[in-house]
């Protein structure tokens, strides 16, 4: 059966993989990643939201940035939220230009109804990025306030804000499909 | 467009599990905390260690420093306001702080009442002993919950004891018949919507933080293996010998808490912890307040 991963260092692991679980019905088996030999034959693989400096160090310091980005060209396909869009960002995996806590610190965190792929959906923004470039070829899913927050390029998507922080499955589904 | 709502102010806490929260005293050490893979930093005065030793009245920071650790930092930054010291509390929340912390470690303003902190913007963390504590805490309006350990000690003693209770009373809840659950309600001040969410998660329904006593990479992965989402590490970094190797040992200790091998790598060589105090010596202990 295929593997759909999320990648086990911090943050909002646990309500990803939640969610994964809850949809899977015997199509794909949702599995925690912490070393290269997970990440190894992984369809898909979600990068959570989190500290992306955090996550970024024990990344490195276990070569697993490496291993993402050859498995990524290789197909794997990959979804970074908030946090994991600063890392593909940083990993060269999509081209977008982002700008870290660019709304601001917690006090600017805010909730909001987005429209992601023609679908109603919540937006959680948490100390959220921005994107403010979106190179060639890359699709926008979602916007808001005339600024992209869910952007696509072949196998690798985006996400500024939470899906995993509410009940809404829209976009988990929208993964999952890519993947399958 | 919604700001300051109770799923923000828990969603940031959810973001900062797995990870470790340093407290740091200026703007280099919020550096090298960051680099070391902090999730956040708590911008502090002293250390608790040097609270203890120093005495007088422990109280909020100098807003000068933590303007200065915010502007050095991308991590949340989290400050410190005296237990039921509401005005420290608007001043932190004018500062913009990402959350604060209304803690025992501060000399306690109020000895009747906590912070109403459902009246703030910014999210709060609170400490508790057991689980009752944690949900007045949670009702008072807490986002987030950091079981106390006895602060500046280096002794993980407490914060174990703190974390085994409120996992002990928490199974003990999900036993309870509903007179039972009535009683616990009544004698422990919570409301019973709250004790039935603990009841139907199996935990409290916030995250929940250990703190006070982590000194080693063992100590930190110890408290996770005890089930709590991530730890608070105070004095236990920067009066150690080796303030930045330590750091990011206890940061990977607590990616890895499972691997035993990774934890015997990452204690390696680290000097010297902070020195360790005896519980029962202590003039003052901070979890009572």
């Amino acid at each position: 059966m295929k593997k759909i991963g999320v990648l086990d260092i911090q943050g909002s692991v646990e309500e990803h993989f939640a969610i994964l679980d809850s949809i899977s019905k015997d199509r794909f088996e949702p599995v925690l990643v912490k070393t290269i030999e997970d990440i190894n034959g992984l369809s898909g693989l979600v990068l959570p939201g989190g500290e992306s400096t955090a996550i970024d160090s024990l990344l490195q310091k276990y070569n697993l940035d490496n291993e993402i980005v050859s498995q990524a060209k290789n197909g794997m396909f990959v979804w970074g939220t908030c946090a994991g869009a600063i890392i593909l960002s940083e990993l060269g995996l999509i081209d977008i230009g982002i700008e870290r806590n660019a709304y601001g610190g917690q006090l600017h965190s805010f909730e909001t109804e987005l429209e992601f792929n023609g679908k109603k959906i919540p937006g959680v923004f948490i100390r959220a990025p921005k994107i403010n470039r979106v190179g060639e070829g890359v699709e926008i899913l979602s916007k808001h306030d005339g600024g992209a927050v869910a952007v696509r390029k072949n196998n690798i998507l985006v996400t500024t804000f939470h899906p995993e922080l509410t009940d809404n499955i829209t976009v988990h589904e929208y993964f999952v499909e890519m993947c399958l | 467009m919604q700001k300051n709502t109770p799923k923000l102010k828990k969603g940031l806490a959810q973001m900062l599990k797995g990870g470790v929260i340093m407290d740091v005293v200026n703007a280099e050490q919020a550096r090298i905390a960051e680099d070391a893979g902090a999730v956040a930093v708590m911008a502090l005065e002293r250390v608790p260690s040097d609270i203890r030793a120093d005495g007088g009245v422990a109280r909020m920071s100098d807003p000068k420093m933590i303007k200065e650790i915010m502007a050095e930092v991308s991590i949340p930054v989290m400050a410190k306001v005296r237990i039921g010291h509401f005005v420290e509390a608007q001043i932190l929340e004018a500062l913009e702080v990402d959350y604060i912390d209304e803690s025992e470690v501060l000399t306690p303003a109020d000895e009747k009442y906590h912070i109403d902190k459902s009246n703030f913007k910014i999210p709060f963390v609170c400490g508790c002993r057991n689980l009752g504590e944690a949900l007045r805490r949670i009702s008072e309006g807490a986002t987030m919950i950091r079981t106390k350990g006895e602060a500046g000690t280096g002794n993980i003693v407490e914060a174990v004891r703190h974390m085994r209770t409120v996992n002990e009373e928490t199974e003990a809840l999900q036993k309870m018949n509903d007179s039972e659950l009535e009683k616990y309600s009544e004698e422990e001040r919570t409301a019973l919507d709250l004790l039935k969410e603990v009841i139907s998660l199996g935990r409290l329904p916030v995250v929940n933080f250990a703190a006070g006593g982590i000194a080693t990479p063992a100590d930190a992965a110890l408290m996770m293996q005890l089930g709590c989402d991530g730890v608070f590490v105070g004095s236990g970094i920067f009066k150690s010998d080796d303030p930045a190797g330590r750091a990011k040992a206890i940061v990977e200790a607590v990616m890895n808490f499972e691997s035993p091998k990774i934890l015997a790598k990452a204690s390696e060589g680290l000097g010297e912890a902070m020195p360790g105090l005896e519980i029962d010596l202590l003039e003052q202990k901070y979890a009572g307040r």
